[in-house]
């Protein structure tokens, strides 16, 4: 391995040496706690570029690292100290992990006399997170600092992206040694292939061509890939029906007619429609997740898959392929276009007419929607205004449940990168954290946090850093006083019999009030609670630019998210409504 | 611990370099845990490069396809190689040590059992004697089964290790990594 300077590095403590190879990283902001194992590395960071943000719990800054990384593209970063600081972390890593979002995790480590000892704070945090991490290192010999910050970076952020925690004992960090940040990284193992196969080019070219009901499946690999452009020349060159799952809503734009919405469990009937009923679907790079295709067995019955994903381990994985193509989502679908370019011009153009015709008036007549409450406030109407009033060049960052199946529906995206949620994982929590992060990346951009009123308790003490910090976020908590979707599937599946999923007492007293939390954290507080008000009480917190604002919408508790398709059964059972299966017009087919 | 590793279908030998870095066996270990997949046997030591060590790693995989185990075991970053070691092309050998009842009557059986499986006693007490086995997995468990009869007070078995036949090498290729530049952040 070569390194710059050679073995004559400037002579440096290991702290030393981790800040400046964060530097090298090209490292603008890490979000973080100190304690007493990582506290070495706090010093050499008082004086450095880098921006320390202060969080109130270790959780806040790996999914604020995880928004950062996603709103800006690049490497978000989080700091915490051993034993607990690190524990901490485990579920923002293993969210990361789920979603392929690279962040990097710099853990203290007790000195490394005592790992094994049970010392005091000591959580053997390489153990644990390795198998909810792309790679991770325990580093004991402080001239391996550099290196390993070196492989960390790349690792997190090539190939398939994903979370890398780098564990350094107390005892390197203090000690003295030299600090060179090397020029070539040696690692044999690890070569992921982002050039497609000529070959399987040309056969996924041929399939496109010989269908005549394809549908371009499109998953977060285009987003990480930042292959939106080329997903719609490819698209409109060919007049393909498009799907953006979950966590790819906002690599197709929502407002272009090709594109037929999320599949999934509560995703649109005519991108469910578009799967289930297709002869040809291509994947690029999504990952067959049971929450899209249901029921595995009855999925797609009729369907060919031509399944190209960067990470070889998901081609087959849950779906039989017929071509599978290994590499960047890029490069792929540029790949195919420059394919389908030559068959256009030889005259080979693929006859999809019927079948897109058939998909618009399936997504005519099944548009997504919601029917509006006799009174009080639909949490769909809050989530649509949001979308609307605040536009598609805001950054909008869900929790999890209900409040973020509607706002994944209603809020209209057209930029990649726009949309941040745990999709993988399901974290109840992420959103406050998460659009902390997204800000400190794109300070310029409006970010708002759609939260659920359980997920917001779980997060919301991030609001504190987000005042203290500099860091206007807004949250609009959609707020029925329940654990919405636990609720819906109560509703749904368990009689109607709501163990636990109140999250009041049934008086008028809210606990807690949540304008006069907002107010505590130095916060504004808004309330809403009538249709008429949405739009003010928008307007009122878009106006609020110099600290964190957060809108308590009081919504009617009895909204269900719709379509769906109840776990476990076939996508062809999906419901439109309660009790009401879509009926297709398949005569055009 | 299968017997008859070689006649099940399901059963593959796994060749695996790995980088020789702390906690490499603990990350497959966890993985193939992790991911439900079944382990028969698995062998690990040095090799002819002080910074590979080498695997052999038998598994079933009659419930997760054998394509989805060497894909997730080569997403490890330390994991350098895979290569599936067929029987017919590969020589296999396990190593067995048993402790046998033998007194001044069946001694001379029991060394009879020996010579016939090409064993070697290792040790001997005045009422047992410890015999090294080595060979595939047939060979071992038919000559316990020829020594069962006088009395096992303890056996153990290594697991199989396997090379192939010829004079390739699976690690000649990779002997010298590739570096690769570091990536000029913006």
């Amino acid at each position: 391995m070569s390194e710059q300077g050679g073995t004559g590095g400037a002579a440096v403590t290991g702290a030393q040496s981790l800040v400046r190879s964060l530097e090298c990283a090209g490292v603008k902001h890490i979000f973080g706690i100190p304690g007493g194992a990582i506290l070495p590395a706090y010093d050499p960071l008082f004086d450095s570029s880098i921006r320390h943000i202060l969080v109130r719990h270790e959780q806040g800054a790996g999914h604020a690292a995880q928004g950062y990384a996603v709103a800006t593209g690049g490497v978000g970063v989080c700091m915490a100290t051993s034993g607990p600081g690190a524990t901490n972390l485990v579920t923002p890593l293993a969210d990361a992990h789920m979603d392929s979002v690279p962040i990097v995790a710099i853990t203290g480590q007790v000195g490394a006399a005592s790992i094994g000892t049970d010392a005091f704070q000591e959580a053997d945090i390489r153990g644990i997170t390795m198998p909810i991490t792309k790679h991770n290192f325990l580093v004991t010999d402080p001239d391996a600092i550099a290196r390993t910050i070196a492989e960390a970076f790349y690792l997190s952020s090539t190939g398939r992206p994903g979370p890398v925690l780098v564990d350094i004992a107390k005892s390197a960090l203090q000690a003295q040694t030299s600090f060179s940040w090397p020029s070539e990284l040696v690692l044999p193992g690890y070569r992921p292939v982002t050039r497609p196969h000529s070959k399987q080019i040309r056969e996924a070219a041929r399939l496109v061509l010989e269908s005549r009901r394809p549908v371009l499946y499109v998953g977060g690999g285009v987003i990480r890939a930042r292959a939106a452009k080329e997903l719609r020349v490819l698209a409109e060159m060919t007049g393909m029906p498009v799907v953006t799952t979950l966590m790819a809503r906002g690599a197709f734009p929502d407002s272009h007619p090709q594109h037929l919405g999320m599949p999934g469990m509560h995703g649109t009937v005519a991108a469910v429609a578009a799967l289930q009923k297709s002869d040809l679907i291509i994947s690029l790079g999504a990952r067959f997740d049971d929450r899209v295709t249901g029921n595995l067995d009855s999925f797609a019955p009729n369907a060919r898959v031509v399944h190209a994903d960067i990470d070889p381990a998901e081609i087959g994985k849950n779906r039989a392929v017929d071509v599978p193509i290994v590499g960047d989502a890029r490069e792929v679908i540029a790949d195919l276009v420059v394919a389908l370019q030559a068959e256009q011009e030889a005259g080979n153009i693929g006859d999809y007419e019927g079948w897109v015709r058939f998909l618009a008036g399936v997504k005519q007549k099944y548009p997504v929607g919601y029917d509006a409450p006799s009174e009080g406030l639909s949490p769909q109407y809050v989530i649509e205004r949001i979308g609307k009033v605040s536009g598609p060049e805001s950054i909008y960052v869900a929790g999890v449940g209900q409040h973020q199946m509607w706002a994944a529906h209603f809020v209209g995206y057209e930029n990649p990168n726009t949309w941040i949620n745990s999709g993988g994982l399901g974290t109840m929590g992420f959103a406050v954290p998460a659009a902390m992060g997204a800000k400190v990346g794109k300070p310029d951009t409006t970010v708002w946090a759609i939260d659920g009123d359980g997920c917001f308790q779980m997060t919301n003490q991030e609001l504190a850093t987000c005042t203290i910090e500099g860091i206007p976020v807004k949250v609009a908590v959609i707020n029925n006083e329940s654990l919405g979707m636990v609720r819906q599937w109560q509703t749904l599946f368990y009689g109607g019999r709501y163990s636990s999923t109140d999250l009041q007492r049934g008086e008028q007293l809210r606990v807690p009030d949540f304008p006069k939390l907002a107010e505590a954290y130095g916060a504004v507080g808004l309330a809403c609670d009538s249709p008429e008000d949405v739009d003010a009480t928008i307007e009122k917190a878009m106006e609020i630019d110099d600290v964190p604002v957060v809108v308590d919408f009081r919504v009617h508790r009895d909204a269900m998210v719709w379509p769906m398709v109840a776990a476990g059964t076939s996508n062809d059972d999906i419901k439109y409504a309660r009790d009401l299966a879509p009926e297709f017009d398949e005569d055009d087919l | 611990m299968s017997t008859h590793l070689s006649t099940e279908p399901t059963v593959h030998t796994l060749s695996v370099l790995v980088e020789n870095k702390p906690g490499v066996l603990a990350r497959i270990a966890a993985l193939f845990s992790r991911r439900g997949y079944n382990i028969h046997s698995l062998a690990v030591g040095p090799t002819e490069h002080p910074e590979m060590s080498r695997m052999t790693i038998v598994v079933d995989v009659e419930d997760s396809p054998l394509e989805q185990v060497t894909k997730q075991l080569n997403k490890l970053v330390e994991v350098i190689k895979i290569v599936e070691l067929e029987p017919r092309d590969a020589v296999e050998r396990e190593l067995l040590l048993v402790k046998v009842r033998a007194d001044a009557d069946t001694r001379g059986q029991v060394l009879d059992a020996v010579q016939l499986f090409r064993a070697k006693v290792v040790d001997v007490a005045p009422d047992a004697v410890t015999i090294e086995v080595t060979g595939n997995s047939d060979k071992l468990s038919d000559c316990l089964r020829v020594l069962e009869p006088f009395g096992v007070r303890e056996l153990v078995q290594s697991g199989i290790v396997a090379i192939g036949r010829g004079s390739r090498s699976i690690t000649e290729r990779t002997a010298r990594p590739v570096a690769v530049p570091i990536p000029q952040l913006a």
